[in-house]
């Protein structure tokens, strides 16, 4: 029974961290009409750069939260500044565009195993959430509980950006008819930059955060990039509420294929993305910006 | 007998004479690398260059080969078994692969190709019982065709050349058939060619098998050549270094593919030779390839050479009438 349940709580948690990373994704996919293929660098590249910090990188040891919104601030400066050095330059291809990403993010990978080399570096669990909680039987870990509270609360944030303030009207209307928006005045490349660096910054905090859980390795971009990519044909693109039903989906399906199936939990990631490319080919909620 | 004619047998004679003039295994064995990837870069380049659909999952594909083949060898079949069994396993892959992402164009595309080779990876990854996970399977021994054995770095490159020919013809006469033009139709006005009573995704599904096809062949070579697998060849640098190679060279023709993997092999040889950061080079080679050269080296060079040619005969226009128009006047 416990195991199950336990299941169930990793499931959602990591649901959680797929919920951060891929709402930038479809966002940024949304807007620009490209899937970021750095996305996955941008998660390990918070994981490194936060881990960093943790360990007094910089000559003082931050606590993990700060350290976390930290490295995201870091990660989405160098997301603005991918936009608007390298994507900006070839506006409107978004063929080259997609092929830049794959590039950098073959650089980043690379960078990071310069820098921090190959072994896996395993991050703390913030003091204070080493414990459990008790509910009778079962027993609930709570740091990913943590997680999964953190996940919530960055929905209902960009929920309510996106719905009742100008920047989130603004970038509705750039998803949805980026000729209309620009001819009613909006600066939708100003948009495009503010959005990236958004998506990376979620991306970079959603690293940190699921580093207690995953640890930070070499790989953990390619490992990452597939699930988000998964998430985002599943929930369709640009949608908000398809990034967070693709991703709970996503973890649990990860997370139960990993117990049950190890060896083929990659595999029945397969078998949702068949079934809504057939039937659905837009995805669960593709058209839709909420 | 016109001089394309004669470019086109120099060329093979000059392929054919590859291994007796540099006649040192380690170069020889290059020249078969670079074969085979160039096999495998004209079948992603049907795809990319003709039916503009950019694929980011073929290493999934020549990598299915390539399993298959190491598999039923390890199982004990013979040779012929297991390369019609790699071909076959390519191929239900390609089908598979086919199957799903036409289900998009364009950028979606290359984002459900790209999640599906990372499930194949995945798979080769995590299923330890089939693929023996990261440790990958040795194969023993390379086939001997009519007693021919293969063992030599020459036999190979022999073995790999026919192959080789063979496909780079079978691609010509493919871009020149009607099937051909109808596959760049759909590429340049797929509403049109609908209304023209073309099936446009069947057009499509054909001529993603070819592709497949093609790659299951280079999954075949490369498994015989490296007579080893592991993951990291179905990985999505191993799809994008093939993907580098076709739009390096020149997507849509039959020489930049070609020009593309003879390109990036070396290069990846000279950089492993003396830094080990490849994926850095390979990632700031593509960069600077789609921001300067996007088009390919080889329709790039041409079109220099077409604009310096026009410039010299421009000029030479320009000297001959000032010669004449001053003539007759003095």
């Amino acid at each position: 029974m416990s195991f199950w349940l336990l299941l169930t709580v990793n499931s959602v948690t990591f649901g959680g961290l797929l919920f951060l990373l891929s709402a930038g994704f479809s966002l940024i996919f949304g807007l620009m009409r490209i899937p970021n293929l750095t996305h996955g660098s941008m998660f390990m590249v918070g994981a490194y750069l936060g881990s960093s910090l943790l360990s007094g990188a910089l000559g003082l040891y931050l606590n993990f939260w700060v350290a976390a919104v930290v490295g995201a601030l870091e990660v989405a400066a160098l997301g603005a500044l991918m936009e608007r050095l390298l994507l900006r330059r070839l506006a409107g291809q978004q063929l080259a565009q997609v092929l830049v990403t794959l590039g950098v993010s073959f650089m980043v990978a690379d960078l990071c195993l310069m820098g921090w080399g190959g072994d896996p570096i395993s991050v703390a669990t913030p003091a204070g959430l080493n414990g459990f909680v008790r509910a009778g039987a079962a027993v609930f870990p709570l740091y990913r509980m943590a997680v999964i509270g953190i996940a919530v609360v960055f929905a209902i944030g960009l929920w309510l950006m996106l719905e009742r303030t100008r920047l989130g009207a603004m970038i509705r209307a750039g998803v949805d008819d980026p000729q209309m928006a620009r001819v009613v005045g909006i600066r939708v490349s100003q948009l495009f930059t503010i959005v990236f660096a958004l998506g990376a910054g979620l991306a970079g905090f959603a690293g940190m955060i699921g580093a207690p859980i995953l640890s930070v390795y070499p790989g953990l971009d390619q490992d990452m990039l597939p699930l988000a990519l998964v998430v985002v044909i599943l929930g369709g693109t640009g949608s908000l509420l398809g990034s967070f039903v693709g991703s709970i989906i996503v973890g649990f399906i990860y997370n139960f294929g990993q117990a049950l199936l190890p060896e083929l939990a990659y595999f029945v990631l397969f078998l949702p993305m068949v079934l809504v490319l057939v039937l659905r080919p837009q995805g669960l909620f593709g058209g839709q910006i909420l | 007998m016109n001089i394309r004619h004669i470019a086109i047998a120099v060329a093979v004679l000059a392929l054919i004479a590859v291994p007796y003039v540099i006649n040192q295994p380690y170069y020889v064995n290059i020249a078969s690398q670079i074969l085979l990837y160039a096999v495998f870069a004209l079948g992603l380049n049907i795809l990319v260059g003709y039916g503009g659909l950019v694929s980011l999952g073929h290493a999934g594909l020549s990598g299915s080969a390539a399993y298959a083949v190491a598999y039923l060898l390890a199982a004990g079949h013979g040779h012929i078994v297991a390369i019609a069994g790699g071909l076959a396993a390519g191929l239900v892959v390609t089908a598979g692969f086919a199957a799903l992402a036409l289900r998009a164009t364009g950028i979606s595309f290359i984002m459900i190709t790209l999640a599906l080779g990372e499930i194949i990876w995945g798979l080769a990854y995590r299923w330890i019982s089939i693929t023996n996970g990261d440790n990958g399977i040795s194969v023993s021994s390379r086939p001997a065709p009519f007693g021919l054995a293969l063992d030599s770095a020459n036999a190979f490159y022999d073995a790999t050349l026919i192959v080789f020919l063979l496909a780079v013809a079978a691609c010509a006469i493919f871009v020149r058939s009607p099937f051909g033009a109808a596959l760049t139709g759909t590429r340049d006005q797929p509403r049109r060619m609908n209304a023209l009573g073309f099936h446009v995704w069947m057009i499509r599904f054909w001529a993603f098998m070819f592709s497949g096809l093609l790659s299951s062949i280079a999954g075949v070579l490369f498994i015989y050549y490296y007579e080893f697998i592991s993951p990291p060849a179905l990985a999505l640098t191993s799809s994008a270094e093939v993907l580098l190679m076709v739009i390096s060279g020149g997507a849509g023709t039959l020489l930049g593919p070609v020009v593309g993997a003879s390109l990036v092999v070396i290069i990846r040889l000279v950089v492993s030779a003396y830094i080990s950061r490849w994926n850095f080079m390979l990632g700031a080679i593509f960069v600077a390839i789609v921001v300067f050269m996007p088009e390919g080296l080889v329709p790039g060079t041409v079109r220099l050479a077409r604009a310096a040619w026009r410039e010299a005969e421009r000029r030479n226009l320009l000297s001959r009438a000032a010669a004449t128009s001053t003539g007759p006047k003095s």
